[in-house]
């Protein structure tokens, strides 16, 4: 097991209250795995990938929970610490490529800075591994284009320079928070493309963060479905999308436009929308939302609990009820 | 039903990029280049490609918010360079436009109700007393309730939002309205909620849509005849269930294979080399030639015209 995350509890204390982005949140990742995390806009996916890299600013903070990264707790080591292990033994890919190069440094000068940090080598040996991580990672001539300002690149081959720093000090966990999402379609198959090769070259882990279910199914070995800062569902790629269990996921893959869907009914909808962070519904946080909601669902807040591998926070899948459940 | 709307001749739209020291343009950017297309009454005509091909030019050339460099706009059948000041107007109240971003594309110092009255009371569509009314039967049909009227833009979400640009859009009861990738910027759940109002309302004011999109899936699930561009071109166009089981241009291939699907088994996917060429300087012939995987002798002398290979299916590639 290479980093494995208990109860993690992400707050931010606001003048009108304090909202709880990552809630209870534990999971584990092993070596060599794509973990996925999937969710809407708000449901504290990226959060939860900051807080691991410990990049959550003021007034936010992690409030509670272990980050155990190889057995050593993150949320305990000071910042010197843990500027050791960011960008070493884990580093991350950001959503924006176009927002997160310096602007006024030279490419090559950007992965220098993270290799010379880390590895403790000399200019020179700085810049040939320079060179090299920018061919692996695909840029025609990377002798020429390591000479290059970010603004001389197009989206593709910002986030392949990206990833090529992310993979210089070859990391055991990289975080990609979004690799793809400003991307073209065809850009984007290379880049995940890139991921897999990179996952097999180097034997790291990857904690995907992604609202795109179809890249899921492509990419990851295993899923967790994110919803207001809490787990709703988590099991392995084709469980999940074979037999979804949650309310809220079974109505998130019936929604999606489908290319090899030949009907032209109407889509599924979820109704209404992700509430109010501050104002979340008692109960249940999906309850507004669900159709099969119950009474109960409004009152209480469902535990995870593990099925066979296959993890549910629903009333529905209630232990109790199991033997009921299957009956139906 | 096959009555066409608006047809498209040759439109071309350039921006000058550079001038030397008379003017003269010595760069120059070919959003759009030679695009022929017909739209017919009642259909949704959805247009896809990648960040730069020209798609949104074209769909602002349309509505009258860019002057084409060349090429001939017909709508009814009348010529729009031909039709005089009043007449352009009236051309502009027939088509409207539903924008991507709905974070921009509301003023924020107006009220939604203002902002859906505003085209009306501009247009004088009716009389002042009878504004308010038709402004809260807009709201209603776009799923907004009455008392939502006087609030601004920020109290909205992104989705919600979306609803006020289309009910803005409605106000002046077009005949063809461009929507400009108007869920892209929505989360997936939200974006089904918007596309099946878009579908509702398509068959309760009988509209006909041009739909903007990079998304296949979306596009797929809303139109009726799909067009493909690339770098300025239109490179393909087919009946929806055609173009998606039967892709004859290699590039729209390369397209369709590169959307991550969810089913159980894995296709071949095929890869494409390198990134969009620029389109200052596209590569000479056809301009797909630099990433194209089925590249032959004639690809990089000559571009490929627009033929119909099957019977409403039009292909620009050498192959056919």
């Amino acid at each position: 097991m290479l980093l494995e995350v208990k109860n993690l509890r992400t707050e931010f204390k606001l003048k009108r209250g304090t909202v709880r982005a990552v809630d209870d949140v534990s999971f584990t990742i092993d070596k060599g795995e794509i973990l996925a995390i999937v969710g809407e806009s708000g449901s504290g996916k990226s959060v939860t990938s900051l807080s691991l890299m410990g990049l959550i600013q003021k007034p936010g903070g992690v409030a509670g929970g272990e980050i155990l990264f190889k057995s050593q707790d993150l949320t305990k080591l000071s910042q010197k610490e843990l500027q050791e292990i960011r960008g070493n033994k884990i580093s991350m890919i950001f959503q924006e490529p176009m927002t997160s190069l310096n602007p006024v440094w030279r490419i090559k000068d950007q992965i220098m800075e993270n290799i010379m940090t880390h590895m403790k080598m000399s200019k020179k040996e700085a810049l040939a591994r320079t060179v090299e991580m920018l061919d692996t990672v695909g840029i025609p001539s990377p002798a020429e284009r390591a000479n290059d300002y970010p603004h001389q690149m197009s989206g593709g081959m910002r986030q392949r320079v990206m990833t090529a720093m992310a993979l210089s000090c070859e990391p055991d966990l990289l975080i990609a928070d979004e690799p793809t999402t400003a991307l073209d379609v065809t850009i984007q198959a290379q880049i995940l493309e890139l991921l897999y090769q990179m996952r097999e070259k180097f034997n790291m882990a990857v904690l995907l963060i992604t609202h795109d279910l179809g890249v899921v199914y492509e990419a990851a070995d295993r899923v967790i479905v994110m919803y207001c800062g809490k787990i709703v569902e988590e099991a392995d790629v084709k469980t999940l999308f074979e037999h979804p269990q949650h309310p809220y996921t079974v109505g998130l893959l019936q929604s999606i436009p489908q290319i090899d869907n030949e009907s032209d009914e109407h889509l599924f909808m979820i109704k209404g929308m992700v509430p109010n962070p501050l104002h979340m519904p008692p109960g249940c946080s999906f309850s507004d939302r669900c159709d099969r909601c119950m009474e109960r669902c409004t009152k209480e807040m469902p535990e995870l609990q593990e099925i066979n591998g296959h993890k549910v926070r629903c009333f529905l899948y209630d232990k109790a009820e199991e033997g009921e459940l299957s009956a139906k | 039903m096959n009555e066409v709307l608006m047809k498209v001749q040759d439109l071309s739209k350039y921006f000058t990029i550079d001038t030397d020291w008379r003017g003269k343009p010595v760069s120059v950017l070919k959003a759009v280049d030679e695009v022929s297309l017909t739209i017919n009454k009642g259909e949704a005509f959805g247009l896809v490609g990648e960040s730069g091909c020209g798609k949104t030019t074209l769909g602002k050339i349309l509505v009258n918010l860019y002057s084409p460099t060349s090429g001939k706009i017909f709508f009814e059948g009348k010529e729009l360079s031909a039709l005089n000041k009043k007449q352009r107007r009236s051309y502009c109240k027939d088509i409207q436009m539903i924008f991507q971003d709905p974070y921009a594309s509301l003023n924020p110092r107006m009220t939604v109700g203002d902002i859906i009255a505003e085209p009306i009371i501009i247009n004088k569509l009716l009389p002042m007393s009878e504004v308010e009314e038709r402004v809260i039967f807009l709201l209603n049909c776009v799923g907004l309730a009455r008392h939502q009227r006087n609030r601004f833009p920020h109290e909205f979400s992104g989705g919600q939002r979306q609803r006020v640009g289309i009910a803005r859009a409605l106000a002046v009861e077009p005949k063809l309205i461009v929507c400009d990738e108007p869920v892209s910027a929505l989360d997936v759940s939200i974006q089904a909620q918007v596309l099946n109002l878009l579908d509702d309302l398509k068959e309760e004011f009988k509209l006909t849509y041009l739909f903007i999109a990079h998304g296949l899936g979306v596009v797929k699930h809303i139109s009726d005849r799909v067009g493909v561009m690339y770098l300025g071109k239109l490179v393909e166009i087919a009946p929806k269930k055609e173009l998606y089981a039967n892709p004859l241009n290699p590039y729209t291939q390369a397209l369709l294979s590169a959307i991550p699907v969810i089913n159980s088994e894995k296709k071949e996917r095929i890869i494409l080399k390198g990134d969009v060429p620029s389109p200052i300087n596209p590569p000479a012939g056809c301009r797909f030639s630099s990433r194209c995987f089925k590249e032959f002798g004639p690809c990089k002398l000559n571009a490929p015209k627009l033929k119909e290979v099957s019977p409403g299916h039009w292909v620009a590639c050498h192959l056919f």
